[in-house]
């Protein structure tokens, strides 16, 4: 082991197209349950996708209206998550703010307490608030320049949700967002890691998020030809390694992680949930679209992540995959694994797809698919990839399918993958909490 | 538009605060301030007086919003031009 300070996961949320937090999301999760769902907007006729993974639970029926004008979709997500991480975590809910603040009498609300110069906030958006840009320009085309909302730019920015949890929490240790692509907000749980080794903060409010499922996202994504099309049955459509794969499926939510010294969780008695070990990164310096073809760069972030955590690939029992149901991309990041653990470790080991239930969550992909893997050494059981019917010829690792697959007891060890459109691959290594 | 009351101007801004700001209709009373006493920003302010112009017909320059701190303020400015 080194002598890094261990950083723990104290708290979990998460607002997904399965579930409005955690417990729903994981519930379906292991049920085999998708997410996916036929839009039925006039304009996607012209376009060959015609669904994706919304949200199950809308902002709107959590949040006061005049609260979600001046958020985007993606900020006010990034604020349900981090509320249910927060209070998962054990913290009390922030005081109010404002006016009402010194109106109001009520007793102090139950839960600990964090300084706040010693509280940070990471949330990452890959896109931003992509709805409002585009609602922004037609309420000035259609209704003049006066009706440009004086909030757009604040909705607009992929910065956004981090400064709206980080106004919520009262973060003063510092508010980043991490911006790359589908690989965001894996880097904010890196950056997160990092903030609490540097003894920049004690706690770290760390996550991702996104809601871009609007007609021109759709159309962009596909033109690229990255979509599947599977209009007949959207629910199927995400099918990582299955043979007739034919591409990734648009999804929207956010995951938010409470991360934690352990001197810190454990001074305040706190459940630790896992221990968030460490995070490798790299750059594919190949292309702007397309991943370097031989994985290499993929299987040197996944071995940078088990030398930051202090790990051995003996150690690794499981990879939560990046895994987007592209015919490409699934069996690259395969042939990246058996290159960082070895080609006889990866063989031992477990490897799931969850996308084929979420969607892509594209900026909000790697926190979620953190939160999964947490829960996954949590509770010793690995989610199955849904709608892997008819396995891929060159799949030769052990994709969990069907049922949720036992884990073994003891201290185990897992990655969660992230690649990012920039050639940005990032593998985040977690461990048991014993 | 026919010439408002003020019983009117304070009902419609009352409405208009209610949808943006989310301040609870009977909390609008002319003495209020929009700052000090129903804590709306600068950035909501801009957007109150854009639909306030709408609801009433009447402009409101940047340079007159600022002076407008009180509901009343903004009942005497919108009665006033609809004179």
């Amino acid at each position: 082991m080194s002598d890094k300070t261990t950083v723990v996961v104290t708290g979990l949320g998460a607002t997904t197209p399965l579930g409005g937090d955690v417990p729903s999301t994981w519930s379906a999760l292991l049920a085999g349950k998708s997410g996916v769902r036929k839009l039925d907007w006039d304009i996607l006729d012209q376009i060959p996708v015609k669904f994706a993974a919304q949200l199950a639970v809308d902002p709107a029926e959590i949040m006061p209206r005049a609260q979600l004008r001046r958020l985007d979709r993606n900020q006010a997500i990034a604020l349900i998550a981090a509320r249910e991480a927060w209070t998962h975590a054990g913290f009390a809910p922030p005081a109010k703010k404002g006016r009402k603040a010194a109106d109001e009498e009520a007793p102090a609300p139950e839960g600990d307490t964090v300084d706040g110069d010693r509280l940070g906030v990471v949330i990452s958006s890959g896109i931003g608030g992509l709805h409002t840009a585009l609602n922004s320009y037609d309420d000035w085309r259609d209704k003049g320049w006066k009706r440009v909302s004086p909030f757009t730019v604040p909705m607009l920015m992929p910065n956004g949700a981090s400064g709206h949890v980080g106004i919520e929490f009262g973060a003063m240790a510092g508010s980043h967002a991490l911006v790359s692509a589908c690989a965001s907000s894996a880097e904010a749980v890196g950056y997160a890691i990092d903030m609490i080794r540097a003894g920049r903060a004690d706690v770290v409010i760390c996550g991702g998020t996104e809601s871009c499922i609007h007609p021109l996202q759709m159309a962009s994504f596909g033109s690229m030809r990255a979509m599947s099309t599977r209009n007949d049955e959207p629910e199927r459509a995400s099918r990582p390694y299955d043979k007739n794969r034919d591409g990734f499926v648009l999804g929207e939510g956010a995951a938010v992680m409470i991360l934690e010294s352990e001197e810190h969780a454990r001074a305040r008695g706190a459940r630790i949930h896992a221990i968030a070990a460490g995070c490798g990164y790299s750059g594919d310096a190949y292309d702007i679209v397309l991943p370097e073809p031989s994985g290499s760069g993929q299987a040197k972030a996944m071995r940078r992540a088990l030398v930051d955590a202090g790990l051995k690939p003996e150690d690794i029992v499981h990879v939560n995959a990046h895994a987007t149901s592209t015919p490409a991309g699934d069996i690259a990041e395969l042939n990246s694994i058996k290159a960082a653990l070895g080609e006889e470790q990866a063989k031992k080991i477990t490897v799931t797809g969850t996308k084929s239930m979420t969607g892509h969550l594209l900026g909000g992909a790697g926190a979620l698919e953190s939160v999964i893997t947490i829960l996954t050494l949590r509770e010793g059981l690995v989610p199955p990839t849904a709608n892997l019917e008819d396995l891929d010829d060159e799949v030769d690792l052990d994709i969990v399918r069907g049922e949720p697959r036992r884990l073994p007891d003891g201290p185990l060890a897992a990655l969660n993958n992230s690649f990012g459109f920039g050639g940005h691959n990032v593998s985040v290594a977690f461990r048991r909490a014993v | 538009m026919a010439v408002a009351t003020e019983q009117e101007i304070l009902d419609g801004l009352a409405e208009i605060i209610d949808e943006i700001v989310g301040i609870d209709k009977s909390e609008v009373t002319p003495e209020k301030n929009f700052i000090d006493d129903l804590d709306i920003d600068s950035l909501s302010m801009v957007e109150i007086a854009v639909a306030a112009q709408d609801k009433f017909g009447v402009e409101i320059p940047d340079d007159e919003l600022r002076n407008l701190k009180t509901v009343k303020d903004v009942i005497n400015f919108v009665q006033n031009l609809q004179k």
